[in-house]
């Protein structure tokens, strides 16, 4: 459904060039709940913004149900199907939570577009008309940035760490609109994510390292990886000792 | 009178009035007056001494609004009006004013005007003054208003002031001095572009024990515009204010905010921010995500930043 074919991102840094992505192929098939995981820094939404068309791939192609999207514009990929919740959604002095809700869902009718937040666990009652500025707790932000995700109604919806900041009984909730958007109306569901829970629930974990996709597969075969990545690789460079950690 | 197009088009954007309303009102058009009408409890009557009107509100009058708005609509008039409000005690009430200028000459159209505003012991006054200009001519469109407010005990005050594109030139003086228990709160909207210049002086005196001011201003310079805001609070008693400008900068604008506070009594609490930058990149992004173009993206945000 949506594929990446070489896909790099170099940035130019104060002293040399940086490879945050290095040269990725990744193809994601309809209708599969994928995890994308890694350690901190390794280049996760780096790969969701290349393919939101938030950061310009600096080599190679992203093409979405056979159409090459490389050179498309942010808004004309979310026209297309493609949808991005923000793992650091932005604050807006002045916009109030219905007002995204109404670009977002392209809904007028405030009543119509209530659910959307009580999906995510919030009244509408309390969150419509306050601003979406700094005084939401980052919990609450989060939540609102999936509800407007999901107003948006994509084919294709990546979600940059959800559980960021959410409650771990709201999180169960927000999990299952998530399965249920994926399960019921077939939204192809990448997922970002540390959490163990997560990635035995997915069809497919992305490992990415250093820029590079490590491995793809499921829990039982990525889970002793990551340990291995994270846990001792991490003190083989940082020339830790080798007893920290119970390394193979 | 009656009410041409581009009188109505004025109305409408200035007081939100698509006709004559049926309260207590005042429309003056170019130097004279339109229509008027007092009610029970609020008298409109002419100055004797200068051009102008006293508009006074009967102490008590709970729920009332006034709508004073300016028409300028001959090419290149100059107009000067002196309006004092009297704002009786335990009352609250509504009032619209604003200026609304149609200049289709080469030549300078300007409305200047004086408000001298009481609001008595514990009365609740809201003050909406609203600027607009249109008109195809080269002739600047220019306003100067000067407003002078007096707050006694326990009376309160919310002034909203908005300007949006239009207005060529305007310099805006108000201050004001408020007596124990009073409060004021000022919310400035501007918007500029092309070569048009604002200029906001507001200095508000606390000069009662448990005065309280907020003075926010929120604006947007575009193009090769050009504003300045000096807004001052002085707290002679135990009393607090807050001051606020934040403003979006683009294309070639000029933006200077001079906050400044002083207190003279050592249980005075007061704080000033002022931030000047462009649209934040991020948020054009996340509304870009939503399906908005920049173009329209940039547009919904200054839309809620100026709300
Ligand atoms: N403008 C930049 N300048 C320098 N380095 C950058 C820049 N933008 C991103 N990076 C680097 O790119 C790498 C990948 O960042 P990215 O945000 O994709 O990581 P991530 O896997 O999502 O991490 P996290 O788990 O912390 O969210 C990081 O090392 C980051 O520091
Ligand atoms: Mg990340």
């Amino acid at each position: 459904m949506l594929e990446l074919k070489g896909v790099s991102y170099r940035i130019s840094g104060k002293e040399k060039e940086i490879d945050i992505i290095k040269n990725i192929d990744l193809n994601f098939e309809a209708g599969k709940l994928y995890a994308i995981t890694g350690p901190n820094g390794s280049g996760k939404t780096s790969i969701a913004k290349l393919i939101m068309g938030l950061y310009k791939a600096t080599q190679g192609t992203i093409s979405f149900q056979g159409e090459d999207i490389t050179s498309l514009e942010i808004n004309e990929r979310t026209k297309k199907g493609i949808g991005y919740a923000f793992q650091y959604p932005p604050r807006f002095k002045g916009l109030k939570v219905l007002d995204l809700l109404q670009v977002a869902s392209g809904i007028d009718d405030w009543k119509a577009v209530r659910g959307y937040l009580r999906h995510v666990g919030l009244c509408p009652e309390d969150y419509l008309d306050r601003e979406a500025d700094a005084s939401l707790s980052g919990g609450e932000m989060k939540r609102i940035e999936i509800a407007t995700l999901m107003a948006n109604n994509p084919k294709f919806a990546i979600y940059d760490e959800p559980d960021a900041g959410v409650d771990l009984w709201s999180f169960d909730m927000l999990l299952n609109v998530i399965r249920k958007k994926h399960e019921k109306e077939g939204v192809t569901t990448v997922l970002i994510s540390h959490q163990e829970r997560i990635l035995s629930l997915v069809d497919e974990i992305i490992l990415v390292v250093g820029g590079e996709i490590k491995d793809i597969g499921d829990k039982d075969r990525i889970w002793p990886i990551i340990k291995d990545v994270v846990g001792c690789d991490w003190y083989k460079v940082c020339r830790g000792d080798r007893d920290e950690a119970d390394c193979h | 009178m009656k009410l041409t197009a581009i009188d109505k088009k004025l109305l409408e954007e200035v007081a939100d009035l698509h006709t004559v309303p049926q309260g207590a009102h005042n429309i003056r058009r170019d130097g004279g007056g339109v229509s008027r009408r007092s009610t029970d409890n609020i008298e409109i009557k002419t100055k004797e001494d200068k051009p102008g009107i006293d508009i006074i509100v009967k102490p008590g009058t709970i729920n009332e609004s006034v709508h004073i708005p300016v028409l300028v609509t001959k090419d290149g008039f100059k107009d000067m009006v002196y309006n004092t409000f009297e704002i009786g005690e335990g009352s609250d009430v509504l009032i619209v004013a604003g200026c609304g200028i149609h200049n289709a000459s080469e030549e300078e159209s300007r409305h200047d005007g004086v408000h001298n505003i009481f609001v008595r012991k514990g009365a609740r006054l809201r003050y909406v003054e609203k600027h607009y200009g249109q008109g195809e001519g080269s002739g600047e469109r220019v306003l100067n208003p000067q407003t002078i407010i007096e707050i006694e005990e326990g009376g309160s005050a919310e002034l909203e002031l908005v300007q949006i594109r239009g207005v060529d030139s305007t310099e805006r003086v108000t201050e004001a001095n408020l007596q124990k228990n009073a409060k004021l709160i000022i919310t400035e909207r501007l918007l500029t572009h092309k070569k048009q210049q604002a200029r906001s002086d507001i200095i508000v005196n606390l000069r009662g024990a448990e005065a309280f001011t907020q003075i926010k201003s929120r604006s947007v310079a575009q193009e090769e515009s050009e504003q300045v805001f000096y807004p001052r609070v002085i707290a002679y008693e135990k009393s607090r204010g807050y001051v606020e400008c934040d403003s979006i900068i683009m294309g070639q604008a000029k933006v200077r905010s001079v906050p400044e506070i002083a207190a003279y009594h050592p249980e005075a609490e007061l704080t000033h921010e002022a931030a000047i930058g462009k649209i934040a990149g991020e948020q054009l992004l996340k509304l870009m995500t939503l399906g908005l173009s920049e173009d329209e993206a940039v547009d919904k945000i200054l839309e809620g930043f100026l709300r």
